[in-house]
């Protein structure tokens, strides 16, 4: 069993969790304000509020572990080491951007640093990413693969064949559940028969846990147990991580069909500041905790401007990266 | 040149390929007993049984999975067992496999091989029979191999293994067992590159899969009437052949395409219309199509056969074009 927090606390790393979870809401509020401006294009949306879900997994990962997301992935990717402008150029579709301008915030990936992408189809990066822990399994290799969906996700059938096929095989992947509420503008216990991601997953002889998922310090240890369980050779857990989505499901939705007061209570619980109140408890000035803030937001201040000044991408972008084989422009008009 | 069914070749193909890079493995339903169909019969006493892997009823998994291994640095060779399940995969292939690399810039790229077994064989009915090439010809990022003679299944089969892109590699159930000599050094055979089946200068026809077989006996009996037919196989229809079915046409100024799938839609109808747009002026005659009508296949045998198209049918329809033809320009 996990313990209560204790006096042992790693500060710095909890600093660094600090630091993060503010990167993320900086990263976020600014994708947001760039939607509004019309810059970002398609759909985006935003993970604030779920930022210790992000950072407290994340931090627990090594740069060869491999990570799939879902469309709420922008946090995800960021903590996993990905660079804010090359991802807001992707945002804003532009030269430079992390797939070149290809894919957008629902495609967003850094290969480089083991994130192997985000999804536009809900529940899809469940097989992936098992498959990816099943590649390291016959590579004998040390890594593992980690798995965020949402708890809308578990009602699509790749939940279902990708945890059985991760516990057949014995493979070494965490599966990731943010149990934020809400899958769309539904509430998912409204369309969800019995009691969840962990109970699903232990009736298919999974391991799993269910966490408060602010909690920064409950993130951080019970992911980092289960990593190193995993890496033992252990085989697949999943870990269901409450949450509250404090804004719209996209950025531009007002998210008027759940009560005022409900969302207001839900701030409360906000995971950063709850990581601030840790952190000053522990002996933090409030001066250096606020100052994260400022310098997050300063950080994607910069990326966004380089962001908007960047050219688009050159043309012939369009017909790269589909295939070796095959001219794609054959038979076009 | 030795002598092997097309279920052979393809299981030394992928032995030989299985051999040659430690990285390739194969996955499906059933195989550590062979696979349905017998075609990775003896694999598992070579390989073991996690190259050679039996997997859950779970074709989303099984194809998603493999996306997964394929971005992670493995070549898995996907059994989908047939054709028509691969439908349950629909998400995993055509959104994930086709467009990872892509939608993320060219960060990755999804190398692996999915396997469909398809065509009509032995009264499967509407679930177990259909040929669904033409879908994949549609979608960006896929590679659609059809191969038709031993010989093909051995030399594409291993070009797929090595293709970084995904391939959707269509065997026919129908000829599992059909014989043919097969080169006895590793020959490669690239995608893209027709093979004359036969020479001939009246009329070009064009085919693959099985079906070429049936166009193979329709150009016989055509000789036997004087007429003489170019069959071309095409073997892959993404990327296809184009020059070779051009160089043709322009020779014998007619064209007919036959293939065992639906011919609404189907890739009859992009070789016609490209055929018709870049060689409109040495037509003699109008393209003809023979392909099954737009019905899911039948059970009892006289039903299934209205659905055939029979060497016969195809015999009737080149005469017609070539009896047209003299007056055409
Ligand atoms: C297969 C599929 N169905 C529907 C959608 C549309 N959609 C996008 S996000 C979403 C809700 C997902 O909810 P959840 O999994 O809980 O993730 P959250 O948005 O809460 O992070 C839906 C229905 C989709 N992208 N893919
Ligand atoms: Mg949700």
């Amino acid at each position: 069993m996990i313990q209560p927090p204790n006096q042992n606390i790693d500060k710095d790393w909890f600093l660094e969790h600090h630091i993060m979870m503010h990167r993320i809401r900086a990263f976020e509020e600014t994708a947001a304000r760039a939607n509004q401006d019309k810059l970002v294009l398609g759909a985006i949306h935003l993970s604030i509020g779920q930022e210790a879900i992000a950072s407290g997994v994340c931090k627990n990962l090594m740069k060869e572990d491999f990570l799939l997301s879902t469309h709420r992935g922008h946090g995800h990717t960021l903590a996993k080491g990905a660079d804010p402008e090359a991802m807001m150029l992707e945002l804003l579709g532009r030269r430079g951007g992390i797939c070149k301008g290809k894919g957008g915030s629902m495609h967003i990936a850094d290969a480089s640093v083991g994130m192997l992408g985000a999804n536009g189809v809900v529940a899809a990066n469940i097989n992936i990413a098992t498959g990816a822990a099943h590649a390291i399994k016959l590579k004998r290799e040390t890594n593992i693969s980690c798995c965020i969906f949402g708890d809308g996700a578990i009602n699509r059938g790749p939940f279902l064949e990708g945890l059985n096929w991760s516990g057949v095989f014995n493979l070494p992947v965490l599966f990731v559940c943010e149990n934020n509420g809400f899958a769309s503008t539904t509430r998912t216990d409204a369309m969800t028969s019995g009691e969840g991601a962990a109970a699903r997953a232990r009736s298919m002889g999974i391991t799993a846990t269910e966490v408060d998922g602010n909690d920064i310090i409950s993130v951080d240890e019970i992911t980092r147990e289960y990593i190193a369980n995993i890496r033992n050779g252990n085989g697949p857990h999943l870990i269901s991580f409450n949450t509250y989505r404090l804004h719209g499901h996209t950025a531009s939705d007002p998210a008027s069909y759940r009560p005022a007061a409900e969302v207001e209570t839900a701030w409360k619980e906000d995971p950063i500041e709850r990581c601030s109140e840790l952190l000053s408890r522990l002996g933090i000035s409030r001066k250096i905790l606020n100052e994260h803030r400022k310098i997050a937001l300063e950080e994607m201040e910069r990326v966004y401007k380089t962001a908007k000044e960047a050219p688009w991408p050159s043309d012939d972008n369009a017909f790269s990266d589909v295939q070796d084989l095959g001219d794609p422009r054959e038979g076009a008009f | 040149m030795v002598k092997m069914s097309y279920a052979e070749a393809a299981k030394l193909a992928l032995a030989e390929e299985m051999r040659r890079d430690p990285l390739v493995w194969a996955i499906g339903e059933d195989l550590g007993r062979g696979g349905v169909f017998g075609q990775y019969l003896g694999l598992l006493d070579e390989f073991g049984p996690e190259r050679i892997s039996d997997a859950p009823i779970s074709e989303s998994a099984i194809m998603g999975a493999s996306v997964g291994a394929a971005m992670a640095g493995t070549r898995p060779v996907v059994e989908m067992r047939f054709a028509d399940f691969a439908l349950c995969a629909v998400d995993e292939l055509i959104n994930q496999a086709a467009k990872a690399r892509y939608m993320l810039g060219g960060q990755v790229k999804v190398p692996m091989v999915i396997r469909e077994p398809m065509g009509m064989w032995r009264s499967s009915a509407a679930q177990h029979s259909q040929s669904l090439e033409s879908w994949y010809t549609h979608i960006p990022g896929l590679v659609v191999a059809v191969p038709s003679t031993p010989a093909d299944n051995r030399g594409l089969l291993k070009t797929a293994i090595r293709s970084d892109d995904p391939v959707v590699y269509l065997e026919h159930k129908n000829i599992w067992g059909y014989e043919g000599d097969v080169p006895e050094d590793e020959t490669l055979i690239p995608f893209g590159k027709g093979r004359l089946e036969k020479e001939g200068d009246d009329i070009t026809i064009v085919s693959w899969s099985a079906q070429m077989h049936i166009a193979a006996n329709a150009a016989t009996l055509l000789q036997a009437e004087g007429i003489s037919a170019e069959l071309i196989d095409l073997r892959t229809l993404w990327p296809w052949d184009r020059q070779m079915v051009f160089d043709s046409v322009e020779k014998t100024g007619r064209l007919l395409i036959t293939h065992e799938s639906v011919s609404v839609g189907g890739f009859g109808a992009e070789i016609a219309a490209t055929v018709a747009e870049q060689l409109f002026s040495v037509l003699k005659s109008p393209i003809t199509r023979c392909a099954a009508p737009r019905v899911p296949i039948s059970y009892a045998p006289p039903l299934e056969a209205k659905i055939r198209v029979s060497s016969e049918q195809i015999v009737e329809a080149a005469t017609k074009s070539v009896a047209v033809s003299t007056g055409f320009k």
